[in-house]
């Protein structure tokens, strides 16, 4: 471990912090101008979470400490992931502590956490998004290992830096295998980050409701936690699609001249999977809560199929 | 042949259903052991692939049943036979590599079932002796009936929180790091002679990694229902937090889940003399190559984790965003009512039960488990719903076998009439039938 590629640690953790409301308010921007609406900005999120910071914060009667601390364990746990996917450089010293499976085991503890914050006060609508958390937790989880496994099986690695490193490597051509996995990888990242066509990240009463339901009680800087947090966990998710599909581009390890050009890149691999988000977003319905059980089956077949394609066709 | 557990687990008191979840559960896993490796010597592979699916049919039914329990110890009793199915999940996955000669991966997946033995033995251990003291305090053990423990037990509710998350399987306390083994010995299994086999060893790993989603679905239940919310029963109000020995008992249990979960590489050390004698290969040497606190299998540049670097980095998260938000925020803070989207009336009984919150895995798999429903009617005036889940396994398999005893014992009873004569008429019949079979 060397001083650059500590600073260049350093350095992504600074920038996912601060960048990840940036793509939300891109995200939203843009749905905006698919649906003919003029939006608020791409700097409204950041608006947003000032005006919360500014705000007294309420607490119900009921609230237990656990439900104090857990936006601040929420915010750790997504900064934590978003900052170890190499997206920018494959030179991340803290990488090598969390591999894919343990990023994956970062996530469920981030998602235990809220869905316990969110049973604590004791409400009708708490309990029930945290259900409803579980339920789409425990269907997407087997379909985003599989991916996973997909890539750490074409690389024989599951540590991260491996994998981009391999991937990066091979030439530009369409693996089939990659192909179903990254069909597979998209459907997950609606339904974890709650977006359309599993959950509405824009609705604030509806039956319908996941994550929102989870986070009515929170409020004042504990909502802009959670806000924040969620903003880093779709920057973390949209930077393990990044990483695992369209890595070319990445600096390698010392190779510093390589860095302005892969920041670049990384912004415009960016701004077209946010713009791709907010597409699919606006083309699609919201669906019942009870056909999520078959897209997120769709999701994990997809994956496997994945998988049997690499070892029927691929090696 | 799991049936009588969860019926055995709420009868016995709770230091006992920890010993016998912890330790006795375990002797059969040691039988295993000792029967296929020492006396057979595993010379078929498909042995361990028999394994491997028993095993993992075993966990996805014991996590799927635990999920709609609504009795706290009977949710731990079907939790531990998730974990055996686990437990052998590895063992099927060592014999796989030991005939196939990779000491060095049978060595993996054997590490991971013992190290998953030791893990189960301390949470559960840990949640008994915690539904103990809940037992304890407020006489009930149906989790419909509690909540909101963590205001009148809030030492036990923390105390819980460890073993909660630990058998949920999260990073970075000691579930996940023998879940984290399995998975690497599942992924590093391509190169296997059976082709066929290379192709469904990475699907068993997904249906394992379901397992585990499901055993964090679980979790979330229990905890959530017991400890969290508003008390769904008058009577608990009036409870007393765990006793101190009670506490120093517990506490051992959660510094062993912790140590588990943060220097995997000592624990590792240690079980190498197993290893060692079963599969004449042992991890140790390969997971402290890049020093104790990263765990690395095969090598670094395939698969590493360290669980204290990761605590770390958490901890400074949370502290460094506390002290941000405490310098640059006003701090203000009120209590006011719960808000719930603005609807005034709310009670405790609005929250989810054991039931619902359970109610998804019961839809999703209701055609794995026998669910008996009573609807009402629409012109009910009282309006009942009862929802019921059965364990098909009592009809399908129990139930059968106790009808052909309970015949076979009739039609003999038949031969017994009490008269004095018809016995002697046996005892000639019988006598002469082995003369005749002599001669």
């Amino acid at each position: 471990m060397n001083a650059s590629a500590l600073l260049l640690q350093l350095m992504q953790n600074v920038l996912v912090l601060l960048a990840a409301p940036l793509l939300l308010g891109w995200i939203n921007q843009c749905r905006a101008w698919l649906q003919n609406r003029s939006g608020a900005g791409v700097l409204q999120p950041y608006r947003n979470l000032i005006k919360l910071f500014h705000k007294d914060a309420v607490l119900a009667f009921g609230a237990s400490p656990l439900f104090r601390i857990t936006p601040y364990i929420l915010l750790a746990c997504m900064w934590l992931a978003a900052a170890l996917v190499p997206v920018l450089a494959t030179d991340l010293p803290l990488s090598p502590a969390v591999d894919v499976i343990a990023l994956v085991g970062i996530f469920a503890l981030a998602r235990v956490f809220i869905s316990l914050a969110a049973m604590d006060i004791g409400t009708a609508f708490g309990s029930l998004g945290a259900r409803r958390e579980m339920l789409v937790g425990f269907l997407a989880e087997p379909a985003l290992l599989m991916v996973l496994f997909t890539a750490s099986t074409i690389s024989q690695s599951t540590s991260l830096i491996t994998i981009v490193e391999t991937l990066a490597h091979k030439q530009f051509v369409l693996y089939p295998s990659m192909t179903f996995a990254a069909v597979a990888f998209v459907m997950v990242l609606l339904a974890e980050n709650a977006r359309i066509p599993v959950d509405n990240p824009s609705t604030h009463l509806e039956l319908t409701m996941i994550h929102e339901a989870m986070i009515l009680e929170y409020s004042a800087r504990h909502l802009a936690l959670v806000e924040w947090a969620g903003a880093l966990k779709l920057l973390a998710y949209m930077a393990i699609g990044i990483a695992l599909f369209i890595p070319y581009g990445i600096a390698e390890a010392g190779n510093w001249n390589a860095l302005p050009l892969a920041i670049v890149l990384l912004t415009l691999k960016l701004l077209l999977a946010g713009a791709g988000l907010a597409f699919i977003e606006t083309i699609s319905a919201k669906m019942r809560i009870f056909r999520v059980p078959e897209f997120m089956g769709t999701a994990f077949l997809l994956a496997v199929l994945g998988l049997l394609t690499h070892f029927l066709l691929e090696t | 042949m799991h049936a009588w557990l969860p019926e055995a687990h709420p009868a016995a008191p709770s230091p006992v259903s920890a010993l016998m979840s912890g330790i006795m559960l375990k002797t059969a896993i040691y039988g295993i052991l000792r029967v296929s490796f020492d006396l057979l010597g595993t010379q078929i592979w498909w042995w361990g692939v028999i394994a491997l699916a028993l095993g993992l049919v075993t966990a996805l039914f014991g996590v799927i049943f635990a999920a709609v329990q609504v009795d706290m110890k009977r949710l731990l009793a079907y939790s531990s036979i998730e974990n055996i199915g686990i437990i052998l999940v590895g063992i099927g996955l060592t014999i796989i590599f030991h005939t196939s000669d990779k000491a060095a991966l049978a060595a993996l997946a054997l590490t991971a079932s013992l190290y998953h033995s030791i893990n189960h033995a301390f949470m559960k251990g840990l949640l008994f002796l915690g539904t103990g003291s809940i037992l304890h305090a407020t006489g009930e053990r149906h989790l419909g009936k509690l909540g909101g423990l963590i205001h009148k037990m809030p030492n036990l509710a923390w105390i819980m929180l460890v073993g909660t998350l630990a058998l949920a399987g999260l990073p970075p306390l000691n579930g996940f790091v023998s879940e984290w083994l399995m998975l690497q010995a599942f992924l590093l299994s391509p190169g296997l002679p059976q082709a066929y086999i290379n192709m469904l060893v990475p699907i068993a790993a997904a249906a394992l990694v379901l397992v585990a989603a499901l055993a964090g679905f679980m979790m979330v239940k229990f905890y959530g229902v017991i400890f969290l919310g508003q008390p769904r029963d008058a009577r608990i109000g009036v409870v007393h937090d765990a006793g101190l020995w009670e506490r120093i008992g517990m506490l051992c249990m959660v510094v062993g889940c912790i140590a588990l979960g943060i220097f995997p590489t000592f624990v590792i050390l240690h079980l190498d003399f197993v290893t060692e004698i079963l599969v004449h290969d042992s991890l140790g040497k390969s997971a402290v190559q890049s020093g104790w606190s990263m765990l690395t299998p095969i090598a670094a540049e395939r698969a590493s984790y360290s669980p204290l670097i990761l605590l770390f980095i958490i901890v400074t998260g949370v502290v460094l965003t506390m002290l941000v938000v405490k310098k640059f925020y006003h701090g203000r803070l009120r209590r006011g009512a719960t808000w719930d989207c603005g609807y005034p009336e709310q009670s405790a009984r609005m929250q989810d039960t054991a039931e619902g919150f359970g109610q998804p895995i019961r839809q999703i798999f209701e055609w794995f488990m026998g669910v008996v429903r009573k609807m009402p009617t629409p012109f009910d005036l009282h309006p009942h719903y009862h929802a019921e889940v059965h364990d098909r396994l009592w009809d399908l398999f129990y139930v059968p076998i106790k009808r052909a005893n309970e015949m076979i014992g009739q039609q003999i009873g038949k031969l017994q009439h009490g008269r004095i004569h018809i016995y002697l008429l046996y005892s000639f019949i019988t006598l002469l039938a082995l003369l005749a079979f002599v001669e």
